[in-house]
């Protein structure tokens, strides 16, 4: 196998993750208790024996970079190769923001030159799936192919969300369509796409100076190649479990599978680690009158309410009489005393004074922005003081940094949202 | 001030028995994911100290597997870092340290190399939180030549166990009595001891060259009035693990109560360990989980009720674990009744087997199948 170099994207904004994406990035949004999306492809990589990594950020990357380091947790601090965080730059003439995902990997093929990368890995960082590169980039040599993309069956009515791929019966591509209204088929391109490096070369060059172009892998580069027949794609047909948890209700509903018996997705594979970067915390506390369920709870949390069908972060603090249902409650977020929280979203470091109550009363449609929160999820962004006793209802919205001043009622009803203004 | 830590962790424990058949009694874990080493090392680290050396001897595996390269206690340095001093053999010497003042002078090449002027002396059996920062300016205001660390000990602490120190009216130490049968106080050495350090090479080449190997009766006792000893009085949470199983066992259980757990785990600092990237703990529909310590990996389906609950430890549907404390890897299987046991490391206990011991603490070692 030729030498391998992965470049993940991580510069990704996820406008549909509300206020969640307001201060990070994507794929720094935190998931399952203790990670962060990005953990999921850089845990795979490793897994997969993969130690030069590239992480192409671009919006708000500071938590992302943060988290990253030097790629301890991962074991990708090394002398050769290594994790290296690509930010866009500004060279003599014409370097620029990434305007899109393939014109991002166009910018840094000095990065793979220098990496003598022979195959390249593009990968997405806000992805939540295990899968060993290995048998992607196998088959990928095995059909002597130019390009193979990742690609998983999808239920009918889902696949005009995706990349449709139509295959000949050998695997390979023969028409692509790009969240089509009427898809020909359904197997759904994943995002995830394996290239050998010359080929790779061509094509983005080709595309940068195309002046029509989006510069984006899945509109752009994919259909030419398909189209003009440029060169042999192939698709791998993935049939793990994969989420692109875009939405909010993507993303609560992919935390709370956790939680299951007989989980979709396995966190406690022995032999497949997610590797994270997180605070020292001791074991979880759980007191005599708590009543704790089907849930996750992190380490450094201390529990005396109720807790059901939920995901529990680490450093979380859950008064006595609090209860809390179908929720994901982030680090360090501090909940008081009789509270009742329900089918909620409250982000890092959020205080909730006494008594209050969300998720309560009928659902409303968004009065914010009826696309993002589509109903009932009431979500509460990072760094916010909610004072004791206000009643919050279904699908609101409670910004990033608010404080007690900002709540001119004890009562927001559902749909309703408290944001604060951007200066 | 520049301090040299220096952890002595090579003691043998026949009273932690089996517990230390394959491992060091600082390498004894506590609190569901910690080695009692981390409290004295978290210390040291959270004290500013830059450079620590462990001096090990029994069996030290576990310990050496534990500690690695440091790197968890940002002691991975280009300078200074962590040190493991074990017994060598050498162009004139085969010997094992006799004493832990033979092994610190066995290690004389830390003392006299580095740039430190003080040492501070810990043990890695000892589970305390503190920042020693305020010690080092006390023995520095006092004009002191050693300062030792001591603590008013109540009726939970079996007194013969532990060195009484008697005080004069400016806390200057006039007697120390080891293990007394009869002690005359409250006031007990806690194992800490703070010096200069060129004093303290000074007095190890007076005294081991001689056969006097050990740092407290044979260095720190015969000069209480050749040298002005102080004592610093702590006043937190402290214990030792190596006074046995049933100290041990208090020790963990103790962490169930709010304010040990403040003091050791949220005050002074944090404790570091060896981290192992397991995902959080998960509680099914079934668990029912009472006043417990849950770390991560732990799939929690039974009962659980006064107990602490390792790593990676899987408590299946029906089996009930009560008072008890549960290591690393460990599966109760279903309905299997446990109550008032100590389960080393990646035990089984089959379904239906049922251990209730009311008086004693039964301790199933490393891979026991019950």
């Amino acid at each position: 196998m030729g030498n391998v170099v992965a470049m993940i994207l991580a510069g990704g904004q996820g406008t549909r993750l509300g206020v969640l994406t307001e201060k990070i990035a994507k794929p720094a949004v935190p998931f399952g208790g203790k990670y962060r999306l990005i953990d999921f492809t850089l845990s795979n990589c490793v897994n997969s024996g993969i130690y030069r990594v590239g992480v192409l950020t671009q919006y708000k990357p500071h938590v992302l970079a943060k988290h990253i380091g030097i790629g301890k947790p991962w074991d990708l601090d090394r002398k050769d190769g290594g994790v290296q965080i690509l930010p866009p730059y500004i060279g003599r003439g014409d370097s620029d923001w990434y305007k899109g995902t393939a014109n991002a990997v166009y910018q840094n093929l000095e990065y793979l030159e220098e990496n003598d990368a022979e195959i390249v890995l593009i990968l997405s960082g806000d992805h939540v799936y295990a899968m060993n590169y290995n048998d992607l980039i196998e088959y990928h040599l095995l059909k002597k192919a130019d390009g193979t993309i990742a690609c998983m069956e999808v239920p009918m009515e889902e696949a005009s969300r995706f990349g449709i791929m139509i295959t000949d019966l050998d695997g390979k591509i023969v028409d692509f369509q790009e969240k089509p209204e009427r898809p020909k088929s359904n197997l759904a391109s994943l995002g995830i796409y394996v290239f050998n490096y010359e080929f790779l070369k061509e094509v983005l060059v080709e595309d940068e100076h195309d002046p029509n172009s989006s510069h984006d892998f899945g509109k752009d580069v994919i259909p030419r190649i398909v189209n003009e027949k440029k060169g042999n794609l192939y698709a791998f047909r993935f049939e793990g479990y994969w989420r692109d948890v875009g939405t909010i209700r993507s993303y609560w509903e992919s935390n709370l599978e956790l939680v299951l018996p007989l989980p979709p997705f396995n966190l406690y594979d022995p032999n497949w680690r997610f590797f994270t970067h997180s605070e020292e915390m001791p074991p979880a506390y759980i007191a005599p009158e708590a009543r704790v369920v089907m849930s996750l709870v992190s380490e450094g949390s201390e529990v005396y309410g109720f807790v059901s069908n939920s995901v529990i972060f680490q450093g979380v603090r859950i008064g006595k009489g609090s209860v809390i249902k179908n929720s994901i409650i982030m680090t360090k977020t501090e909940i008081g005393e009789n509270c009742h929280i329900e089918n909620a979203i409250i982000a890092e470091n959020v205080r909730i004074g006494d008594g209050t109550r969300i998720g309560v009363g009928e659902d409303a449609r968004s009065k914010l922005d009826p696309k993002v929160y589509t109903g009932l999820l009431t979500v509460v962004g990072m760094n916010s003081i909610i004072p004791g006793g206000v009643v919050i209802g279904k699908n609101c919205v409670i910004g990033v940094g608010i404080t007690p001043e900002d709540f001119k009622s004890k009562e927001i009803p559902s749909g309703d949202f408290l944001i604060k203004q951007e200066e | 001030m520049r301090v040299l830590g220096l952890i002595l962790a090579g003691g043998k424990s026949d009273k932690l028995w089996p517990l230390t058949k394959v491992r060091a009694s600082a390498a004894v874990p506590v609190f569901g994911k910690y080695r009692a080493i981390d409290f004295t090392l978290s210390n040291m680290v959270n004290s500013g100290i830059k450079k620590v050396g462990i001096i090990t001897q029994y069996n030290p595996r576990s310990l050496m597997d534990h500690l690695g390269s440091g790197k968890e206690w940002d002691l991975d340095r280009k300078s200074g870092g962590l040190f493991i001093l074990q017994p060598y053999v050498g162009p004139n010497r085969e010997t094992w340290y006799h004493g832990t003042a033979d092994a610190i002078f066995q290690n004389m090449t830390i003392l006299r190399r580095g740039e430190e002027d003080h040492v501070l002396i810990g043990s890695g059996d000892h589970i305390y939180k503190m920042i020693y920062k305020d010690m080092f300016s006390y023995h520095i205001r006092k004009g002191a030549d050693v300062t030792l660390l001591v603590k008013e000990l109540d009726e939970t602490y079996n007194l013969s166990e532990y060195g009484i120190v008697q005080l004069d009216g400016d806390m200057r130490i006039v007697e120390i009595e080891e293990k007394p049968t009869n002690p005359k106080g409250n006031l007990a050495f806690l194992g800490v001891y703070f010096m200069n350090k060129n004093l303290l090479m000074e007095l190890l080449y007076a005294t081991v060259p001689h056969g006097k190997y050990d740092l407290l009766l044979d260095v720190v006792i015969p000069n209480l009035h050749n040298l002005k000893v102080y004592a610093y009085k702590f006043n937190g949470y402290w214990r030792n693990v190596k006074k046995g199983i049933h100290e041990y066992y208090r020790i963990n259980m103790d962490i169930l109560k709010k304010e040990v757990r403040e003091g050791l785990f949220y005050k002074n600092g944090k404790v570091y360990t060896k981290l192992k990237d397991l995902p959080p703990p998960k509680l099914t529909s079934t668990a029912v989980v009472e006043n417990s310590l849950i770390a991560d990996g732990s799939i929690i389906a039974g009962t659980v009720r006064n107990s602490i609950i390792f790593r990676n430890v899987w408590i299946k549907v029906g089996a009930v674990v009560e008072n008890s404390i549960i290591m690393e890897n460990t599966v109760v299987e279903e309905g299997a009744v446990l109550k008032n046991v100590i389960l080393d490391k990646n035990c089984v206990v089959r379904e239906g087997q049922i251990v209730v011991d009311e008086r004693g603490i039964p301790v199933f070692e490393k891979r026991a199948v019950v």
